[in-house]
């Protein structure tokens, strides 16, 4: 708790080749880590649709069929690469990479484990704590979008034109839910830190997962429990709101429109092929774990998690080993529920995506949001939250009851049209 | 919780067997009158049964099928009768497996084994010849290099190709018209297509009365105008 708002300590002592080597190491591990997780990703994505149709799934490429995705990549990687003679050529190049690098930037925010010390340097297991790390997320999430708008501008071609196009509308609609259940969670940052003292809230994400982080000794007594301070229990809304923002906004089932394969043939990379379609095709999975990463950092306490008994609890295995090891278990239980969904819903009609995401996401993130600032103001004036509590939220479903009287019905939209 | 029941059914299927068949490892039993590769069967005695009539070239809707028909040389012949098949080949690269030349061959010299794993890498061995099409001495296909053969996939499906007698009277069910074959003999017949025949009756039916209700059937067709 004391290092909140502190920053990443390796930086305390001056910038000397050592600081330099091991951000340079930070940077390669969470390289070839992302770059891995893709690969497992898809081929537990494919083992778990795949049990869920009864099917066995990929199992001819190594063990279990664990090297599919890399026999996938290598054969994607000798493919011929065309480009259409209408292309933006410098910008079709371009693209691609537009795509994954937001992607691979976003992730240096995620906290993956504790403070440990490298070389005599005390250290964060992240790659960058900034101080406004979540804006910066914000801000990669955004530009992840120029990469799928420009591929399909500079396809010089009508349906990877279509697909940019759904992808803008889309990622603009569903932006706004998104960073309205994300600030449900900065809400919760700010006030009274289980140390006593008043924070102000914070946009680190480090600091956030040091706030949901289980500090005390293990009592028994449920509100010890190390669960009980992750924000999906006082934001549990906005835990649902992002979830479903976060798989919309990379344009995975069931909100993947832009890539409709019966309406748009492929989507925005339909002419690409061979290893720039592969980029594209990693980029769209490494979003969803970075989303699926940030998720964990905001509401399920990051890599915070019991520290295994027995053992010293600053020693190398509980320093090292078990944040890590919760910080991924929680991962693959969020991706595990991204494949299921995935399994389980069919793609959403344009129009249903819109309602979706204007109607309800935003409203209802809105309403939360005002309920919880409400609490939030209520707690720390020391006022009554048995009555502040239901009266805020009655107050939110009415205005949300007006707002909905408001909707034009689909009816009335049928009408219209006539 | 209607609209999200659907997570339910994806859930409980993780725990349902899998209804993948891991194919080239694991082979299913294939069903008795499974249509693969042909055969050009014998009779018990050596001779070949096709006759070179050609009709199995007449009805192939593929046009697969060249055969050329000769006279039994007196003093050697190939076939019991007049003629025999002078040149047979089918072209696998056409054929498409409908076994009409089956149901054509009055002799049941054509047939068709189970074997469908053959894959020839060049168009010449697509060309089965005459040769290649017969059975062995034991009344076996020849197995050839680009053939997969599994089990009893090559045990001829003559005979019990047909459940009903060889013009295709269900009434004939159960009665033995066909002659014996090299290596296999004479096979049981099939039932279960026309009127269930007490077993001993099947035994003692004289041979001779089938064929003669047979010339009449004929008769009557033609007086149809057939």
């Amino acid at each position: 708790m004391s290092a909140l708002g502190a920053g990443d300590p390796l930086f305390s002592n001056g910038i000397d080749t050592t600081v330099v080597l091991i951000v340079i190491g930070k940077t390669l591990v969470i390289f070839v880590m992302l770059l891995l997780a893709v690969m497992m990703y898809i081929w537990f994505l494919r083992k778990v649709i795949a049990d869920m149709q009864n099917r066995v799934g990929p199992e001819r490429a190594g063990p279990y069929g664990l090297l599919q995705s890399l026999a996938d990549a290598v054969k994607l990687f000798f493919k011929e690469q065309s480009m259409p003679e209408s292309a933006d050529r410098w910008v079709f190049r371009l693209a691609p990479y537009m795509s994954a690098l937001p992607a691979f930037l976003a992730f240096a925010i995620v906290p993956i484990g504790g403070a440990v010390t490298i070389a005599g340097h005390r250290t964060f297991l992240q790659l960058a704590d900034f101080p406004i790390g979540i804006l910066f997320l914000l801000a990669m999430s955004g530009l992840g979008l120029y990469g799928v708008m420009l591929a399909g501008w500079s396809s010089g071609s009508k349906y990877p034109l279509l697909g940019s196009v759904r992808a803008s509308a889309q990622l603009l609609s569903y932006e706004a839910a998104l960073g309205l259940s994300i600030v449900g969670v900065l809400l919760q940052t700010g006030g009274a830190t289980s140390g006593g003292q008043a924070h102000p809230g914070t946009l680190s994400t480090r600091d956030i997962v040091s706030l949901q982080a289980w500090t005390g000794h293990w009592s028994g007594s449920p509100g010890n429990w190390p669960i009980v301070h992750w924000f999906v229990f006082p934001a549990i809304i906005s835990f649902a709101i992002f979830l479903i923002a976060a798989v919309a906004e990379t344009n995975h089932p069931p909100f993947d429109l832009v890539e409709a394969e019966q309406e748009l043939v492929g989507g925005f990379h339909t002419e690409y092929t061979g290893i720039r379609f592969a980029i594209f095709y990693l980029a769209e999975f490494m979003n969803l774990i970075t989303m699926s990463a940030i998720a964990v950092t905001l509401f399920l306490g990051g890599p915070a998690g019991p520290a295994l008994p027995g053992l010293p609890r600053l020693g190398w295995f509980n320093a090292w080993i078990m944040p890590v090891f919760w910080f991924f278990l929680k991962l693959i239980v969020l991706l595990f529920c991204t494949v299921w969904v995935r399994a389980t819903l069919p793609r959403l009609r344009y129009d249903q995506l819109m309602d979706l995401g204007w109607k309800y996401l935003i409203e209802i993130a809105f309403l939360w949001l005002m309920v919880s600032g409400t609490v939030r103001v209520a707690r720390d004036q020391g006022w009554n939250l048995w009555i502040v509590t239901p009266l805020a939220t009655l107050g939110a479903v009415l205005v949300y009851g007006v707002i909905y009287l408001a909707m034009p019905k689909r009816d009335e939209l049928v009408e219209e049209i006539r | 919780m209607g609209r999200f029941s659907g997570f339910g059914v994806t859930l409980r299927q993780m725990f349902r067997p899998r209804v993948t068949e891991e194919y080239p490892e694991v082979k299913r039993p294939k069903p008795a009158r499974f249509h693969g590769r042909h055969v050009l069967n014998r009779y018990e005695d050596g001779m070949e049964k096709c006759i070179g009539c050609e009709l199995c070239a007449g009805v192939c809707p593929a046009r697969c099928i060249y055969v050329r028909g000769a006279d039994n040389p007196p003093d050697a012949p190939v076939s019991p009768g007049e003629r025999y098949g002078f040149v047979y080949e089918i072209n696998y690269l056409r054929c498409i497996h409908c076994d009409l030349c089956v149901e054509a061959c009055p002799t049941e010299a054509i047939t068709e084994t189970k074997l469908f794993e053959f894959s020839f890498t060049n168009r010449a061995d697509a060309v089965y010849t005459k040769n290649e099409l017969l059975v062995d001495d034991q009344g076996r296909a020849k197995r050839l290099p680009w053939e997969q053969w599994i089990g009893d996939e090559d045990v001829p499906t003559s005979a019990w190709m047909r459940a009903t007698s060889p013009n295709g009277a269900a009434v004939y069910e159960g009665r033995v018209q066909w002659s014996g074959e090299l290596g296999f003999g004479v096979r049981l017949p099939e039932h279960g297509q026309a009127l269930e025949l007490d077993e001993d009756e099947i035994e003692t039916a004289p041979p001779s009365e089938p064929v003669a209700a047979r010339d009449e059937e004929q008769d009557h067709d033609e007086g149809h105008g057939h």
